[in-house]
């Protein structure tokens, strides 16, 4: 496999950007990579003098590794650079940051920042590629490709599928990444969720169906998607306790009857079990969330192979 | 010092007709089809039109205290490469104009130094904390034109009514600058389709709309003059309409901003296009329009708010809100609504000059004999480059950087002197 040129010094702030052949493609080169990550020597040559940053104004450990592991599998050089957004504020902005950090010769920016629209400015200072690991709650399209590899490898056609997401659709960016790259595929969406957790005008945005009703949502569903509910969200006086929102929105044995026997169960992580996820869910044969996270690994190669233009 | 400007397209009692203009020293003298005099200095206006000087109600000076982004002479400059020759500064500075001492600094230096009249709006509560109501009286016998603590709101309804009441008391109009703080909460954009779009937090129109409609109440109670600042929704304009059928002494201003984009324009994250109150939908766009042509609003005003790079071009959720608007308004305005046929020069030329001077009762903003020269002359024609050389204001942050507009403004006169020239503009 080689990357094709189409791809070469693309940016991947969202998937509005990319065609379904596109995003087909990116899950194909995928699937070859995870191959790698299954044989015992996991490491090719392919970007072997290349750099990559990771640049983390807001901490996930776990999507930072993945994305420093992608790259070391693809024999790159890592630098990472993680600071807090108060820092930012005081000392150093943004912009000095990719001024340092392009001094150093870096080839591929991978970025985690609070806020929408980060990566874009990172590709303005650095005029370099920018894979988005999640901005604010804007988009979080790495993500989303994983999430959707993971059902492409054990159902095979996407089209038609019944997918249901259920939480904090508010302030979930993988939700929004999710919808862009489900509905080019053929997917056909619920969002599920408090109404207080519910932005307006989904529905008509992204072409999904919006439901206030668990069991109601989660009727037929192919694919069944939990949320974290973060605990700050009750105090922000978006709903009262999260014995409440569990009792309504959590995803148990009772209420994923309603989704189709076979269902795959998946949940971006970290979860909160017993709160919007029960543990016999999360580790029933159903459940897909372990793999999901060693595919976050095999999507993020592909994109820096597809984008840097390697060769397998 | 005498000046004759020939054959020019002239704004007159709400037409444009040819017309000569003879300016002796700091006054208009004649207006008449031909004027056979010689004078000092002679334009040929021919093609070109005449307005009276643009006066703008809303306009951030930054002087005292932030000059970095603006200051007195910086930006009444930017006003007058605009066509402005009068406005009104806004007391959020450092301090805050909520004093004597400050109202006269402001006033004493634009006369020493400034491109155009600065006219003082004072703040409304002490430090436009909203807490307790400001000196008015004692600012009012320093000059200011009204009272404002815009930038903020006062929140409490009980202290916005004394205001009312206490700056009624003295003659003062109210400028309102209406957002509810926990309706607003850290909105970035417009509460609507983009912000859901872009996961950004919105400002939801009823952020506006319940204090509108609280001041409104207020305001008719007390039989006072209440001006509300960028009105920018569909509903606090009808809000408004009803109120003045009702024969309340509401007014109130559109930015040229929200007359020309919605909320679809942060979609480029670009942060000049984030500001409050946010652009919103193209409903809400469409209905500021249609209520400036009937007058339901009754003029434009900039809101120009500079900030410096620094501080604009960072991550979106973290600039802060304003655009600067002098240098742009018109032939943003003219580009984007007259040239297409969406709005007629004649109420643009009214809602950029007489209709705001009514509102805070300013001197007439017209061409007439006797009346000081205050005047602009623009060549429809022309196109202005909105380089970032070409802006006169210490900041740079528009939406229309780098952008040419048709309309080009030649030049200004502000009590008969020049303020502005464009370097390309000929005297004969
Ligand atoms: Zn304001």
């Amino acid at each position: 496999m080689e990357a094709t040129p189409q791809f070469l010094g693309r940016n991947m702030y969202g998937l509005e950007d990319y065609s379904a052949d596109e995003i087909m493609y990116i899950l194909e080169a995928s699937k070859a990579m995870k191959e790698i990550n299954l044989r015992q020597y996991k490491k090719i040559p392919t970007l072997r003098g290349k750099t990559v940053c990771t640049l983390f104004i807001e901490d996930s450990t776990r999507t930072r590794m993945s994305f420093e592991l992608a790259a070391k599998r693809l024999s790159a050089d890592v630098v990472s650079f993680a600071a807090s957004i108060s820092s930012l504020q005081k000392g150093e902005s943004l912009q000095d940051t990719i001024y340092t950090l392009g001094a150093m010769g870096i080839d591929l920016y991978c970025i985690r920042h609070s806020s929408p629209g980060s990566p874009q400015l990172v590709h303005k200072y650095s005029q370099k590629p920018v894979i988005n690991g999640g901005d604010g709650r804007h988009a979080h399209p790495t993500q989303a490709l994983l999430d959707i590899f993971s059902i492409w490898e054990h159902v095979g056609n996407l089209k038609g599928l019944k997918v249901t997401i259920v939480g904090d659709i508010l302030n979930s960016r993988v939700v929004r990444s999710n919808l862009i790259g489900m509905k080019k595929l053929g997917m056909d969406v619920t969002i599920c969720g408090p109404r207080t957790l519910m932005p307006p005008n989904m529905d008509k945005l992204f072409g999904c169906r919006v439901q206030y009703e668990l069991r109601e949502a989660l009727r037929d569903a192919d694919i069944v998607m939990g949320l974290r509910m973060q605990f700050e969200r009750m105090t922000e006086g978006l709903f009262p306790s999260l014995e409440e929102y569990s009792k309504h929105y959590a995803l148990t044995q009772e209420t994923i009857k309603f989704a189709k026997s076979d269902a795959l169960i998946m949940h971006p992580g970290p979860m909160n079990r017993g709160i919007e996820i029960l543990p016999e869910i999360a580790d029933s044969k159903q459940s897909i969330i372990v793999e999901q996270v060693a595919n976050g690994v095999a999507v993020r190669m592909a994109l820096m192979f597809l984008i840097l233009g390697g060769k397998l | 010092m005498t000046t004759l400007i020939k054959n020019g397209n002239v704004y007159l009692n709400g037409k444009f007709q040819t017309r000569d203009i003879l300016i002796k020293k700091e006054k208009i003298q004649k207006i008449a089809r031909h004027l056979p005099e010689k004078a000092d200095r002679v334009i040929d206006a021919s093609g070109k039109h005449i307005f009276p000087g643009f006066v703008d109600l809303h306009v951030h000076l930054r002087d005292p205290g932030q000059t970095y982004k603006e200051d007195i002479v910086s930006g009444t400059r930017a006003a007058a490469h605009g066509g402005f020759t009068s406005l009104c500064a806004m007391p959020n500075t450092d301090p805050v104009v909520d004093n004597i001492a400050t109202v006269d600094y402001i006033q004493r230096r634009a006369k020493d130094l400034g491109s155009a009249k600065v006219y003082v709006i004072g703040a409304m509560t002490k430090k436009s904390e909203g807490l307790e109501i400001s000196e008015m009286a004692t600012m009012k016998s320093g000059g200011i034109v009204a009272v404002s603590d815009d930038g903020g709101c006062v929140q409490n309804a009980k202290l916005m009514l004394n205001c009312i009441r206490y700056a009624t008391n003295f003659g003062l109009p109210l400028v309102v600058h209406a957002e509810d703080y926990n309706l607003a909460g850290k909105g970035q954009i417009h509460g609507g389709k983009v912000s859901s779009r872009l996961g950004l937090t919105g400002l939801p129109s009823l952020a506006e709309e319940v204090i509108v409609s609280r001041d409104i109440m207020l305001a008719e109670n007390n039989d006072a003059r209440l001006h509300i600042a960028h009105i920018s929704t569909a509903r606090s304009i009808e809000m408004v309409r009803q109120a003045r059928e009702r024969g309340a002494k509401i007014s109130s201003e559109v930015t040229p901003h929200h007359l020309i984009l919605t909320e679809e324009a942060c979609l480029s994250f670009d942060t000049n296009t984030k500001m409050k109150p946010p652009l919103r939908t193209e409903e809400d766009r469409l209905a500021c329009l249609e209520a400036l042509r009937d007058g339901t609003i009754d003029c434009i005003a900039t809101d120009h708010a500079s900030h410096a790079d620094f501080e604009k071009v960072r991550e979106f959720d973290h600039a802060p809100f304003g655009i600067i608007g002098l240098e742009t308004a018109f032939s943003a305005l003219y580009h984007h609504l007259v040239k297409p046929g969406l709005l007629s020069l004649e109420r643009l030329a009214e809602a950029l000059t007489d209709a705001p001077a009514r509102v805070l009762d300013l001197p007439p903003a017209m061409l007439k004999a006797g009346l000081p020269a205050d005047l602009t002359i623009i060549d429809l024609e022309q196109q202005t480059h909105f380089s970032p050389e070409n802006i006169l204001s210490k900041s740079k942050n528009t939406p229309w950087l780098d952008q040419k507009l048709w309309g080009k403004v030649l030049y200004t006169f502000l009590d008969g002197r020049i303020t502005w020239e464009d370097p390309d503009a000929q005297i004969s």
